[in-house]
């Protein structure tokens, strides 16, 4: 498949996830329980991408020493968990794995 | 009633402050598609037919790892279910809408949007109300196809060394950092981010995020079974 074709596709199925809420589903086709088991999406999509990203590396293997993505990570974690802004965890993060690569 | 134009400004100034952590991911998104090896023209095609940052980052992150493209399609797919989510709530707000301006509305209905404009339309009954929403999307429409330009250009700037890639699993640590104090949605992160690390090199065709989050979400219905039992 070309790059285009893939851009394309992955543009139609985004759209059609924003549009059939709009458009086709009613309020009653979703009850308490279905709703209680979707608001956990994030917590269950969102950490496979994290993980592998801070795990393994370039080369895909599995790499736990001399890793500074692993203490950058956390320490991005433990200032999200008490700033709660996106943008305090991010920078953090960033900030901690720069001083871990170019100054330790 | 207040006019159109005044709910659409309502929308900016209500979801202005949503879009600060826009900025940096917009760059690095700019940034990671160049360097991965879509062109310019490519990338800014994906900011304007995409228009998902979420969905744009998950197609970056399997492409350079090699996925086949159904897996990056249904990965992306998969990303994005979380909208149906939000279809519950705002539908009935635009069931009396013509189709035209459900086309054209849906295309906006981006998280921040929907997070602003949830509270709104839920307070106001204005048969226009619905313009806050397009409001709030054009808004940070225009802050994600800018801030995909300076990253396209920036791209070609920034060295390797710097290791800007790892600002992928950050942006998404960052949206979860509410998650990160309930306690099944911890349980939930660590299944799902366990299964994914463990079964990058052995679930075939890059399948992982989809395996490991029906994994998470597997895990979120036992526990929350339990949980009403008890």
């Amino acid at each position: 498949m070309s790059n285009w074709a893939l851009i394309l596709y992955c543009g139609l199925i985004t759209y059609l996830t924003r549009f059939s809420m709009i458009a086709l589903i009613k309020k009653e086709m979703f009850n308490d329980r279905i709703r209680e088991i979707l608001s956990f999406v994030p917590s269950a999509i969102f950490p496979a991408i994290i993980f592998p990203a801070i795990f393994i590396n370039d080369k895909g293997l599995f790499e736990i020493d001399d890793n500074p993505k692993i203490l950058a990570a956390i320490i991005a974690m433990v200032i999200g968990i008490f700033s709660r802004s996106i943008i305090a965890t991010i920078f953090s993060g960033l900030a901690s794995y720069w001083f871990l690569i170019f100054v330790v | 009633m207040k006019s159109n134009f005044k709910v659409f400004l309502k929308g900016i100034i209500d979801v202005s402050p949503l879009m600060i952590p826009v900025v940096p991911f917009g760059l690095i998104f700019g940034v990671l598609a160049i360097d991965i090896g879509f062109t310019p023209i490519e990338t800014m095609a994906m900011s304007l037919i995409i228009f998902g940052g979420a969905s744009q980052i998950v197609l970056l992150q399997l492409f350079s790892g090699g996925a086949s493209s159904l897996v990056i399609i249904s990965s992306v797919g998969a990303v994005n279910s979380r909208h149906l989510l939000y279809g519950a709530v705002v539908s009935e707000h635009l069931s009396d809408l013509k189709l035209i301006w459900k086309i054209i509305i849906s295309y906006f209905l981006i998280d921040q949007a929907f997070a602003i404009s949830n509270e709104y339309l839920k307070k106001n009954k204005d048969n226009n109300r619905y313009f806050h929403l397009v409001g709030g999307g054009a808004t940070c429409w225009v802050i994600w196809q800018s801030t995909t330009f300076l990253g396209i250009i920036l791209g070609a700037a920034i060295p390797e060394k710097l290791g800007l890639s790892f600002a992928v699993p950050l942006t998404f640590l960052a949206l979860l950092v509410n998650d990160f104090r309930k306690f099944i949605n911890v349980i939930v992160i660590i299944v799902s981010g366990l299964v994914a690390t463990f079964g990058y090199n052995y679930i075939p065709f890059k399948a992982y995020v989809i395996v490991a989050a029906l994994a998470g979400l597997f895990t979120a219905m036992i526990l929350t079974t339990k949980n009403k039992k008890v």
